[in-house]
């Protein structure tokens, strides 16, 4: 991944907002990131952190009303598609950009073969004969990893077990030949050891079509075995972004500091309390004037009150929107 | 913590399971005929010591909820015997048991569904008591008060509802529900899945300190193998509806005996990208078989890599490998005497008698 490429996807100042009756709730604020070609982004962050509204937002997949895109502007392919009309969007929907989704089981059709589920796309973005589209089906199965492809082809999804149903969408998102696919938790559903199968085979395919991936979870291990970038979400921001080796080495949020030592490992020191970042994450009711994480943060100074933090440059390619620097213990400069 | 436990005192073992199983009947056809069994727990025997937390671990599907449920006696069991505090309770009727559920309790995986919406905090904390004892109104909110201290929830939120909880405050009210009767031993199912990373190690301390307390034993359930790390003192991996590994948590985490602990342990990502880069992986292939229909000879033959010919004719005994190590597997056949020549007489034999545990 050349550093000067060109991002395929660079989203700026995104904003989404719920309507409830509670009153707005600020679900995503102010979100800027970009992805390069090739490059796998991890995206961290508790539920309700706002990561998987931000990716659903940048795609506009959000029912509206209660959610509302307020501002920003999503760049892909030289097409801003916060702004773009509803028909170019469904064509880069399961075309250009590809999707995975948490369950398996809801975001399949029950009443369709996997088949056809398979061809769909196919045969709406490529335009692909019936028969074409089912020799590339074929292909699609065999490429995830599913044995006996072709008779496959013939079952439904409940027919499938679990890792199974996560391949087909996986063949699913690939069908188009994606320039990003986007992966919401892809494997937070499966147990652990197919899991190891789905991260196995996407590394595999990473290597074979070379797409941009969006990979979000809540799973810092899954993050440090297939990334190359993460960026940590909290309260609908994005706290610290940096190369992953950097983030695990030498992170620099309170947040991620904490998160990074809540979870134990398998191998390695057992300690033996384990550390615990109290407190709830917040609701936002309100455009953030403030940090959002300071009521829970260990380091948090008077200026937190005052003023949310941007975020600064540490070098690296790595930043952080935090006004403590762990390299003094005090305020950060400038 | 448990680890400073004084090693001369004796150990009381609190609960004793022996040939535990638990079959769910699948009924086909017009008629509904008994065409076979779903065999969720499957001739399992274990011991838990008092004060100790055994964790449970396995795949979704491997059976270990139902074991946990089976053993406090939600289930009717097929067969087998449970002694919980001296008491045998495998074919207790209903009577006897509710007179045992106050020393056993459970914590519930979902505790948005675990928590009934039209009750208060207070109502769910004292419906144990109102069941089981005969303390006064007054007592009654003492004893309420007491234990959303002990969980630590805010006296003031006694009269609110669930919902006005977060899930990790609502998995504080099950707690505190289950401690109610000042039970010895918790079944807690998968306590902390439902629950955001930052809250689960909220939840774990809960328990540990807790457990400190009050002296409690745990069956912890889970599947996610480095909080069972954390928090447990001996571990039990169970595979369709199997037990294949059990032993002290550190010895089995660092060198595990069976091979489907090995995949298993390698499979959890580690939060380290270095280690991640280095980790040699052992990849399972296929899923698990069903339960309804398991493989003959070991259960894990299907998808095990060390498979050998032996494994796919018969089944392993669940025997000491090494001190308080158990496992099930013919790697560790001692003099690998191939003793039961004649295959299909185990298999028959497994179906009907309970066998001989070496426990």
């Amino acid at each position: 991944m050349p550093d000067g490429a060109q991002p395929v996807l660079d989203v700026r100042d995104l904003k989404t907002v719920f309507r409830t009756r509670g009153g707005e709730v600020h679900a995503v604020n102010s979100v800027s990131f970009d992805l390069k070609p090739g490059e796998l982004l991890g995206v961290v962050g508790e539920s309700g952190s706002g990561k998987s509204v931000t990716m659903m937002s940048l795609i506009r997949l959000l029912p509206s009303p209660p959610a509302d895109v307020r501002q920003g502007q999503v760049m892909f392919d030289g097409t801003d598609l916060l702004h773009c009309s509803e028909q170019v969007l469904r064509d880069i929907r399961g075309g250009k950009i590809g999707f995975i989704f948490q369950d398996p089981m809801t975001s399949l059709n029950p009443v369709f073969t996997v088949g056809f589920q398979i061809m769909e796309p196919l045969r709406r973005h490529l335009g692909m004969s019936k028969e074409k589209a089912r020799v590339r089906a074929v292909e699609l199965l065999d490429l995830v990893g599913i044995p006996d492809a072709k008779r496959r082809l013939k079952d439904y999804p409940h027919q499938f077990s679990g890792g199974m149903r996560q391949r087909v969408m996986i063949a699913i998102a690939l069908a188009c030949d994606p320039k990003v696919l986007i992966a919401d938790e892809p494997t937070t559903a499966l147990d652990v050891t197919i899991q190891a199968q789905i991260l196995e085979l996407v590394k595999d395919l990473r290597q074979k079509l070379g797409m941009a991936i969006v990979w979000i979870t809540h799973d810092l291990g899954v993050v440090a075995g297939i990334a190359d970038r993460v960026m940590v979400m909290y309260g609908g921001q994005v706290v610290e972004q940096a190369p992953v080796k950097e983030l695990f080495r030498n992170p620099q949020h309170p947040y991620t500091r904490a998160l990074l030592k809540t979870v134990p490992g398998v191998i390695g020191e057992r300690p033996e309390k384990l550390n615990v970042i109290e407190g709830q994450p917040p609701i936002l009711y309100a455009q953030p004037e403030d940090c959002s994480f300071r009521d829970r943060c260990p380091q948090a100074m008077a200026r937190c009150a005052t003023a949310n933090p941007r975020r600064y440059d540490v070098g690296n390619g790595h930043d952080v929107a935090c006004f403590w620097d762990p390299a003094t213990g005090g305020e950060r400069n400038a | 913590m448990l680890d400073a436990k004084p090693a001369a005192k004796p150990v009381k073992t609190l609960v004793e399971v022996r040939g535990l199983k638990m079959y769910f009947p699948i009924h086909t056809g017009l008629l509904r005929a008994h065409t076979g069994d779903v065999k969720a727990v499957d001739d399992v025997s274990f011991d838990i010591l008092e004060g100790e937390t055994l964790g449970l671990v396995g795949e979704s599907g491997c059976g270990k909820s139902t074991c946990g449920r089976a053993l406090i006696r939600l289930y009717d069991i097929t067969s087998g015997s449970v002694k919980i505090d001296g008491t045998e309770i495998g074919h207790a009727d209903q009577t006897r048991l509710r007179k045992m559920r106050p020393t056993m309790q459970m914590v519930f995986q979902d505790p948005q569904a675990s928590l009934n919406p039209r009750m208060t905090v207070a109502d769910i904390i004292s419906e144990p008591l109102s069941e089981h004892t005969t303390l006064s109104k007054t007592d009654k909110l003492k004893r309420i008060y007491e234990l959303m201290d002990a969980v630590g929830l805010n006296r003031r939120f006694a009269n609110r509802y669930p919902h006005e909880f977060s899930g990790g405050q609502r998995q504080r009210i099950g707690i505190a529900r289950a401690l109610a009767l000042n039970p010895k031993f918790i079944v807690c199912d998968e306590p902390i899945a439902a629950l955001d990373v930052s809250i689960q190690a909220q939840v774990v301390n809960l328990l540990e300190q807790l457990q400190d307390e009050f002296g409690l034993t745990y069956l912890f359930i889970s599947h996610d193998l480095s909080m069972v790390r954390h928090i447990a003192d001996r571990i039990a991996v169970m595979y369709l509806g199997k037990m294949v590994e059990l032993g002290p948590r550190d010895p089995v985490y660092d060198s595990p005996l069976h091979p489907y602990t090995e995949a298993l342990l390698s499979a959890v990502p580690e939060p380290d990208p270095s280690l991640e880069k280095t980790r040699e992986r052992i990849i399972l292939k296929g899923d698990v078989p069903s339960p309804a229909n398991p493989p003959k000879g070991c259960n894990f033959c299907t998808r095990c890599p060390k498979v050998m010919d032996i494994c796919r004719q018969i089944e392993p005994e669940f025997r000491e490998a090494e001190p308080g190590r158990f496992v099930a597997c013919h790697l560790y056949d001692q003099n690998n005497k191939t003793t039961a020549g004649a295959t299909g007489g185990t298999e028959a034999d497994n179906e009907h008698f309970q066998q001989g545990e070496t426990k």
